[in-house]
């Protein structure tokens, strides 16, 4: 097993301990079918007793060649695709495709539909951070704010049956623009939600963030500085809680979302607690998002002209947005034809699962759950 | 033949417990009731837990099978009995049969000196706490044994978690149960009881339950057992034996069927028989409430009618949920079998009122309705609170409960000596 040392991150310079009373190091197979890995990640640990000496995450179970398929079909039959990646923040991939395309055609979506865009994935990112929140704390062993979590993420998951008729994966917009106009009421729906929603966080709230086994639990676990994020990669709420003030919507504003005023919420200690509520402030900032935009949506045309048959200019584009749990990437090479030469996506899960290392090293087992939860992965987007 | 009438008859109206008595045919159906009504609480709990359990997640629980799912646990039960009986090809055989024998002997043994009444025991030891906390530590003997013989990383885990906890948390437990030991010895005579009987009539002859003995020290005796009995129960948030988030399912992973199932009734019949040392040690065992304050006839016909009023209020509660069921045709029989269950808990109910039965029965239901409180607390628990990580575990069971178990002990004993040698020399 002294092998494996090898086939550790490079990132982690100090060895792993000598165990104590040498006694030999058990191997455990964690996974592809356990209750707390999010779907078929498998974590190969190395402990002695309870304590990680080290890991090694084995993906692949979930595999579907999304991007391989993308080169076999045209820009728009691989619209619905991307949903299948992340499919509890299926909006936000959709959103991202589209922008991506609409970069490469050179077109822009009206502003109305903008609006909705943003409306929907930021009902998006409340419904991904509510399934988090829920699996996070099941894996601790709280076992009722999955309930409450689920209800509530409901009522936005009926918002998006009314809109376009599915709930999960919803291929809500199309290049250009997006296919349906919204329904009648729709903006009274999305306000009601808001205002059914934003008590709904302080009673998770009450639940977690001053429980003394929650607090014991999460703070001072899988503590990762920005540093070492930002030479991994990680993006998203884990690297903002470890200090980094890095919002693609902020940095590098896509969308319409110049026009809206919110904040970046940040962590200072970068530990799994500290995750916890940056999470939880970002769910209060999509709700002051959304309010901003379903207040100042306007008349107009949802859909740009687009041709019919899309043949974009030969060259290539990458365009990236802030999906719930990080930086979601489209890279495409077009050659002119109908379908993209290459199409390569940046999932945010599975660049932030290479930390899963060394956030465990040294913790317990339980800690191994606790992290892998807080760092919010969905392996059909790590294994696309 | 006469002899053998005249020997059941012998321990009619006595006023002991039929083991002190020797009266071995006595016994034999004592041991027959209490494991009958220890089956049939696991399987109320079961139902209970899932339900309560439900309703506090926003949920509704099992509906389907019979009325409102009452018939849930008896299908599982049928289930777990039918399902193949699965052993790991590495396993050692013989280990891993015996361990669930062992638990549920643990489990079970216990109830041979949990006294339900004055009289309705199966015998009385003059060392039953010892006996108590002794035998119901064995169990951890059969999860370790469980966790070994399955040769899978995972229960080996299970089991080592598990090992270690019930070991540190029954020091801490000890010596709450020691202090409160301690204040059965605040008599004229000055001699204490280790007897389960003698303790709650101690608490009847001091006129309170030692939770509210020295206050607060009995209370803060009674809530470091309160904890260490959910650790040493292996319930949340102290489940990290069965973590099953970290650990699929600790000890029992490699478990299925009706061995399972042992495993299964032992943790529920577990959680009876610490919740039985609680209520006997602090809460006053069978004692009604205020046996001393409110005593006269009248109060002790109102307090009798109390196991009849609580039938009657379940019967009431099945037969208006009978009412509320759909009018549907489909949902007749499910209407008719709530209207069922509750006409024979009212005749239950009807049966309790008549005075032979009550004078006999309310002790009984005294102790049931304690414990019922601390089964509620279980179910609570794991509902609210996220699990304890091992280190920290370890770290409340040996830094916090044992030194403050410690003090309360040295505290208690302090008191008890000043109250007899100066207050009331």
């Amino acid at each position: 097993m002294t092998d494996r040392n090898s086939s550790l991150s490079p990132l982690d310079l100090e060895t792993p301990e000598k165990p104590f009373l040498d006694a030999n190091e058990l191997v455990i197979n964690m996974g592809p079918q356990h209750p707390a890995t999010h779907g078929v990640l498998r974590v190969i640990l190395r402990l002695d007793g309870e304590k990680v000496l080290g890991l090694e995450c084995v993906i692949g179970y979930l595999h579907r060649g999304v991007e391989k398929i993308g080169e076999h079909r045209t820009y728009t039959m691989f619209n619905p695709y991307v949903d299948r990646m992340d499919y509890v923040a299926a909006v936000s991939n959709g959103m991202g495709y589209c922008e991506t395309v609409e970069k490469l055609l050179n077109v822009e979506a009206p502003p109305r539909a903008q609006h909705v865009r943003v409306i929907l994935t930021e009902l998006n990112r409340i419904a991904s951070h509510q399934l988090w929140l829920g699996t996070h704390a099941l894996d601790i062993g709280a076992i009722t704010p999955l309930f409450y979590t689920f209800r509530d993420r409901e009522e936005i998951l009926k918002i998006y049956e009314k809109y376009c008729g599915a709930r999960l994966t919803t291929h809500a917009f199309r290049i250009g623009g997006l296919q349906y106009e919204t329904y009648n009421g729709f903006e009274r729906e999305v306000k009601n939600f808001l205002d059914f929603f934003r008590p709904k966080i302080d009673e998770y709230e009450e639940l977690l963030t001053t429980n003394r086994i929650w607090v014991e639990r999460t703070r001072n676990i899988g503590v990762i500085s920005g540093k070492d994020c930002i030479a991994l990669g990680v993006t998203g709420p884990v690297l903002r809680a470890s200090g980094v003030k890095w919002d693609l919507r902020k940095a590098q504003p896509y969308a319409n979302y110049k026009d809206f005023d919110f904040d970046i919420p940040t962590g200072q200690n970068g530990d799994t607690y500290d995750r916890y509520l940056v999470r939880m402030a970002e769910m209060r900032q999509s709700v002051r998002i959304i309010q901003q935009a379903v207040d100042a949506l306007p008349e107009g045309h949802i859909m740009a002209k687009v041709p019919k048959v899309m043949k974009p200019p030969a060259g290539e584009v990458y365009h990236s947005i802030e999906a719930p749990k990080g930086e979601l990437g489209y890279f495409i090479v077009s050659d002119g034809s109908t379908q993209p030469y290459r199409l390569r996506v940046r999932p945010p899960s599975f660049v932030n699962l290479q930390a899963l290392d060394v956030m465990c090293r040294g913790q317990l087992v339980a800690d191994v759950i606790a992290v892998i939860g807080t760092l919010d992965i969905v392996l059909g987007e790590v294994d696309r | 033949m006469t002899q053998i009438i005249q020997y059941i008859q012998s321990y009619l109206g006595s006023d002991q417990t039929p083991g002190a008595a020797g009266n071995m045919f006595w016994a034999l159906v004592y041991i027959m009731l209490v494991f009958a009504g220890l089956s049939v609480a696991v399987i109320a709990m079961n139902w209970l837990e899932r339900k309560i359990l439900a309703h506090m997640q926003v949920r509704l629980g099992p509906m389907r099978v019979g009325p409102h799912g009452l018939l849930q646990p008896i299908a599982d039960a049928i289930k777990l009995l039918l399902k193949e009986d699965i052993m790991p090809a590495e396993a050692d055989g013989f280990v891993f049969w015996m361990a669930p024998f062992i638990v549920v002997l643990a489990a079970f043994t216990v109830f041979v000196v949990v006294p339900f009444g004055p009289t309705h025991a199966i015998t009385d030891m003059n060392i039953g706490i010892l006996f108590m906390l002794g035998v119901s530590s064995l169990s951890v003997l059969g999860i370790v044994m469980a966790g070994w013989a399955s040769n899978s990383h995972y229960p080996l885990i299970g089991a080592l978690r598990s090992s270690a906890q019930m070991v540190s948390y029954e020091v801490a437990m000890g010596l709450a149960v020691v202090s409160a030991v301690l204040m059965t010895s605040l008599n004229a005579e000055g001699t204490g009881t280790l007897s389960m009987i003698g303790i709650v009539q101690a608490q009847l002859a001091q006129g309170e339950w030692f939770i509210f003995k020295f206050f607060p020290l009995g209370l803060i005796a009674f809530f470091i057992f309160a904890v260490a009995m959910v650790a040493e129960t292996n319930r949340a948030p102290f489940d990290l034996a069965e973590a099953e988030s970290e650990l699929t399912a600790g000890f029992h992973t490699e478990y299925s069927g009706f061995r399972w199932s042992l495993f299964f009734l032992a943790e529920y019949s577990a959680m009876i028989a610490v919740s039985s040392i609680a209520v006997t040690l602090w809460l006053g065992g069978w004692l009604r409430p205020f046996p001393n304050l409110l005593h006269n006839a009248t109060w002790d016909l109102v307090f009798s009618l109390f196991p009849g009023v609580t039938f009657l209020l379940f019967a009431a509660m099945c037969f208006y949920n009978a009412v509320r069921m759909p009018k549907h045709p489909l949902f007749r029989i499910q209407t008719i079998g709530l209207a069922g269950f509750g006409v024979v808990l009212g005749l239950i109910g009807l049966v309790l009122f008549v005075p032979a039965v009550s004078l006999r029965v309310q002790d009984v239901f005294w102790f049931a309705a304690k414990v019922a409180g601390f089964m509620y607390m279980y179910i609570w628990y794991r509902g609210t609170f996220p699990r304890y990580r091992f280190d920290q575990l370890m770290q409340m069971g040996w830094k916090v409960l044992l030194p403050m178990g410690l003090g309360v002990l040295i505290l208690t004993a302090s008191v008890a000596l000043l109250q007899q040698r100066i207050w009331h020399p």
